[in-house]
């Protein structure tokens, strides 16, 4: 198994239970996810997607490992983009850990294969919604609405 | 947030984030290589960063690998950003980018 190309930290003062929640709820997701939402029925070996607001297909793949509210694995591909489609599968990493009050979140995500182009493109959009999902556990209300 | 400017305001600190942003995913003997700082000196700055959340980690096997965890940055960015001005903004440093480089 490869490293992971990037490892990204936030601290969420909220519970373990609700961060899992906005992580699997497809309506909570669109408030944060620049209003795309996952489909799966969140069991090991499911099968996972991310939907766009017009309903097309964004990324897709599959729930490695699951174990509420802590950790979740997901094997993760590009559907969009050939380019990034062409990379393969990419492993993404979800850990939450309780902090001193708040959760820590922790998403690491890395390439199966080789490649840089999916990284890069992922990698610009997590800080986004990380940065938005805060913000709505914390206040209710997002920074963000849409992308760029 | 206090954490994060602390943490940034010192210049041995940034340039081990320029080369976490170089090549991510380092181990501290990788990050002490070439560098005119001791394995202490360089150890107490990634604490300082860790505690601030500029610098994430993770460990595989006995190593420990340090990531530039850009999550915070971004958050300063946001607070005073107006999503309006984020291309504007882009146009400019891109724009800086290229002419002071145009040497290459």
């Amino acid at each position: 198994m490869s490293k992971p190309e990037f490892v990204y930290v936030i601290y969420i003062k909220t519970t373990a239970e609700k961060l899992w929640n906005a992580l699997t709820d497809p309506d909570t997701n669109t408030k944060y996810w620049f209003g795309a939402h996952q489909e799966s029925d969140w069991k090991a070996g499911s099968s996972w997607k991310i939907v766009f607001a017009d309903g097309s297909v964004a990324d897709t793949g599959e729930i490695v490992e699951i174990d509420p509210p802590k950790r979740m694995v997901i094997r993760w591909r590009n559907e969009f983009r050939p380019e990034l489609k062409a990379e393969g599968y990419s492993r993404c990493t979800t850990q939450i850990e309780p902090a001193d009050g708040a959760v820590k979140l922790t998403i690491t995500h890395a390439l199966d294969g080789d490649g840089t182009k999916f990284i890069a493109a992922v990698s610009g959009g997590w800080p986004l919604i990380l940065s938005n999902l805060k913000s709505l556990l914390e206040t209710g209300d997002i920074a963000v609405a849409v992308k760029k | 947030m206090d954490e994060v400017f602390k943490a940034l305001a010192d210049a041995s600190r940034r340039s081990l984030l320029d080369r976490l942003h170089a090549e991510n995913g380092q181990t501290l003997n990788e990050l002490c290589d070439g560098l005119a700082m001791t394995r202490q000196a360089v150890t107490k700055h990634l604490g300082i960063l860790e505690a601030a959340n500029l610098v994430s980690t993770v460990k595989r096997g006995r190593e420990k690998l340090h990531y530039l965890n850009p999550v915070p940055i971004h958050q300063i960015g946001e607070r005073w950003i107006r999503k309006f001005e984020r291309g504007k903004l882009a146009a400019l440093s891109d724009l800086k980018r290229r002419l002071e480089s145009s040497d290459e």
